[in-house]
């Protein structure tokens, strides 16, 4: 089992013939994901060939859609575009919407959360990101820009605001593996909150252990801490980035800032280990956190 | 700065008296002696301009002037006060306060205002919480003539500046969506004698994310007023926060440099206290050029003793990296002569270590983990103070 993405997962590439969107496309077909087709409204009805598949560019998400039966895109257009892009794909009706794309004006992708939020998302679809790597279940499908290699299948769940950090720590447990890891981006607004992947991870039975990655900025850690204490029984590890950035100033990540005194990286700590999770001080000892509890399981 | 943000709610048709920037004594005088009665405002992005001794009223041309010279140079929180706004000087009869703002937590906007009292709103929030209103904004509908309404009516604005309020309020929600803002505040929003709605003092926040639609936002950076490492990693398109300890921080991803950081801070409590200097994140594509932009700018803060170059090969393979660090050496050349210590992780890190290995340059100590890495470069940091 796996949260979200599993190999069943037909996957389309909104950007698919960009730079960036060509890249990954060919890199997540190297990763076994089963890529169905691309979205390019100026080059629909071509095809391409990445990875050594001959993949067709649809002129919209719905098209390609009801070509293909495919239920996930994966989002490579520019920052100006990336709004449009998800209201497309969410009018369509896909089922996971994963934003890859960096740089998206908040109200945007505001904008982007109020119409899944509400009545127009009436085929219930699951956003992603913005500004995150994506989402892989190891060794059956990556949606995303994950290098496929890092480690394979296990025990662990994992979910985390920073890319390279999930690469990390990935690495770090690569003896153990995992079920599914997600990135959920470093955005102020993003789709997939750490609660919902918690919950989605508690509900997998093949999830035997939940690392848990946040940095400074916004509350999300804090909320997921009181929901770790009401919902969540099985072990959970954490790890918090960013107790030396100061304060007023954007570390990266868009919403990677501590305001005033909210948004610390202590005060994430604190509410994490108040509900029993343990908190490590580096990304290698939050590693031997979990590896330690891996051992008793 | 209040005078930017003064400019934006103008633009947008907020009532607001922009005032009069200058920035020698001299320019506050003829200021002055065209507005009258002024008060003479500190510029400086920091609240609590007042309480530091940054706002004085000045009846005449010549107090206008000596507060100006006392102004200017000033400290406040750490900023050098460069420019003085010269305000005319209003009779307030009351004082509220009033915002838009990103919810984070609950992925929205959120309007927040008060009639009872403007500029210790947080003391109000403490003491009489009833009095701060809190009224969430649905990003896909927005503020129209209807929600400003209940906006004002909600937040007990007085029946005398109600209809002013409204109008304000509509015109706060445009500065807010047109400009991309992540927060527009009016602190105070003050009734003037003869109840009259005018926006006092502001503070506009701006969406870097959307600077690609926002040409004309570039009129607001200061570049004398910004820390010039981190003015000229800007135009090498490089993420740095300059910060003030002794160890170089170089990395790829935000969240890795800021673990990173951090790991360097702990290391460093066991090495003389040494902190790092700086955050700099080069990105996937750690290539020789990024390398060497990355390490020049780094390299020439004076603080810096030691670098710690962390790297996790993914994307980007670990020999690439490797190969980045040594075109980057060759590009800095021989004026450089203070330690590196690298740790790469990741895809293909032998090779990545064979290569740093071969090249055996003097200055380049590969240690194999991120904390031992740090330890390492915060010992040097030491050892070099």
């Amino acid at each position: 089992m796996a949260i979200f993405l599993t190999k069943e997962s037909k996957i389309i590439v909104q950007g698919m013939t960009g730079g960036m969107g060509s890249k990954h496309t060919t890199l997540m077909v190297e990763a076994g994901s089963n890529i169905v087709g691309g979205v390019n409204a100026r080059k629909a009805g071509s095809s391409v060939s990445l990875g050594g598949q001959d993949l067709p560019v649809f002129g919209d998400v719905k098209e390609a859609m009801a070509e293909t039966g495919a239920d996930v895109s994966v989002v490579f257009v520019p920052p100006a575009f990336t709004k449009d892009a998800c209201l497309e794909a969410i009018d369509a009706g896909i089922g996971l919407l994963v934003v890859i794309t960096e740089g998206v004006p908040v109200q945007d992708t505001a904008e982007v959360w109020a119409y899944l939020d509400g009545p127009a998302n009436y085929g219930g679809t699951r956003m992603i990101g913005p500004n995150c790597p994506g989402i892989i279940t190891p060794e059956e499908s990556l949606a995303g820009i994950t290098p496929h290699t890092i480690a394979g299948k296990g025990p662990v769940g994992l979910v985390s605001k920073s890319g390279t950090l999930t690469y990390q720590m990935m690495y770090e447990l690569k003896d153990h593996g995992f079920t599914t890891a997600i990135g959920i981006g470093g955005d102020p607004i993003v789709g997939t909150t750490h609660i919902d992947a918690l919950a989605a991870f508690e509900a997998d039975p093949d999830t035997k252990a939940i690392v848990m990655i946040g940095e400074i900025g916004g509350d999300a850690e804090e909320r997921a801490a009181a929901y770790i204490k009401d919902h969540v029984t099985k072990p959970v590890v954490g790890y918090v980035a960013g107790f030396t950035a100061p304060e007023g100033k954007t570390m990266g990540h868009a919403g990677a800032i501590v305001s005033g005194s909210s948004g610390t990286a202590q005060a994430k700590k604190e509410a994490l280990e108040a509900v029993g999770v343990k908190v490590g001080k580096t990304p290698s000892e939050t590693a031997q956190l979990m590896r330690d509890i891996l051992e008793t399981l | 700065m209040e005078y930017q943000a003064k400019e934006l709610f103008a633009k947008h048709g907020v009532a607001v008296t922009p005032g009069i920037v200058a920035t020698t004594p001299g320019e506050a005088r003829a200021a002055a002696e065209e507005l009258g009665v002024v008060v003479v405002k500190a510029q400086v992005k920091a609240g609590g301009r007042g309480k530091a001794g940054g706002v004085k009223l000045a009846k005449t041309p010549d107090e206008a002037e000596t507060h100006a010279g006392a102004i200017l140079g000033m400290q406040i929180k750490g900023l050098t006060v460069n420019r003085v706004l010269i305000a005319p000087a209003a009779t307030i009869e009351e004082e509220y306060y009033f915002s838009f703002l990103l919810d984070r937590a609950n992925r929205r906007y959120l309007c927040i205002a008060s009639v009872e009292g403007g500029v210790e709103i947080e003391e109000v929030a403490k003491t009489n919480p009833d009095a701060v209103k809190q009224i969430p904004i649905d990003p896909g509908t927005g503020v129209d003539e209807a929600k400003a309404r209940e906006i004002v009516a909600e937040s007990k604005f007085p029946a005398e500046v109600a209809d002013q309020a409204v109008t304000m309020v509509q015109a706060l929600w445009k500065v807010f969506v047109e400009e991309d803002a992540t927060l527009v505040e009016v602190n105070p929003l003050a009734r003037l004698a003869g109840d009259v709605l005018e926006a006092l003092d502001g503070k506009v926040s701006l969406d870097e994310n959307a600077e690609f639609r926002h040409e004309d936002h570039e009129v607001f950076v200061i570049r004398e007023e910004e820390d010039p490492l981190e003015a000229k990693a800007k135009d090498k398109g490089l993420n740095y926060v300059k910060l003030d300890g002794s160890v170089g921080v170089i990395g790829n991803g935000a969240g890795l440099v800021m673990s990173t950081l951090d790991v360097v801070a702990y290391a460093g409590e066991k090495h003389g206290g040494v902190t790092p200097a700086n955050f700099l994140d080069i990105g996937g594509g750690a290539n020789a050029q990024v390398m060497a932009d990355g390490l020049d700018v780094i390299l020439n803060d004076q603080q810096v003793k030691s670098v710690f170059v962390n790297v996790f090969g993914g994307i980007t393979a670990c020999d690439e990296v490797a190969n980045g660090i040594v075109g980057a050496l060759e590009i800095l050349g021989d004026k450089e002569s203070k330690p590196l210590v690298v740790r790469l992780d990741g895809n293909n890190v032998e090779e990545g270590r064979r290569i740093l290995d071969e090249a055996n340059h003097p200055l380049v100590t590969l240690v194999d983990t991120m904390d031992g890495a740090a330890d390492k470069a915060a010992e040097l940091a030491n050892a070099a103070k």
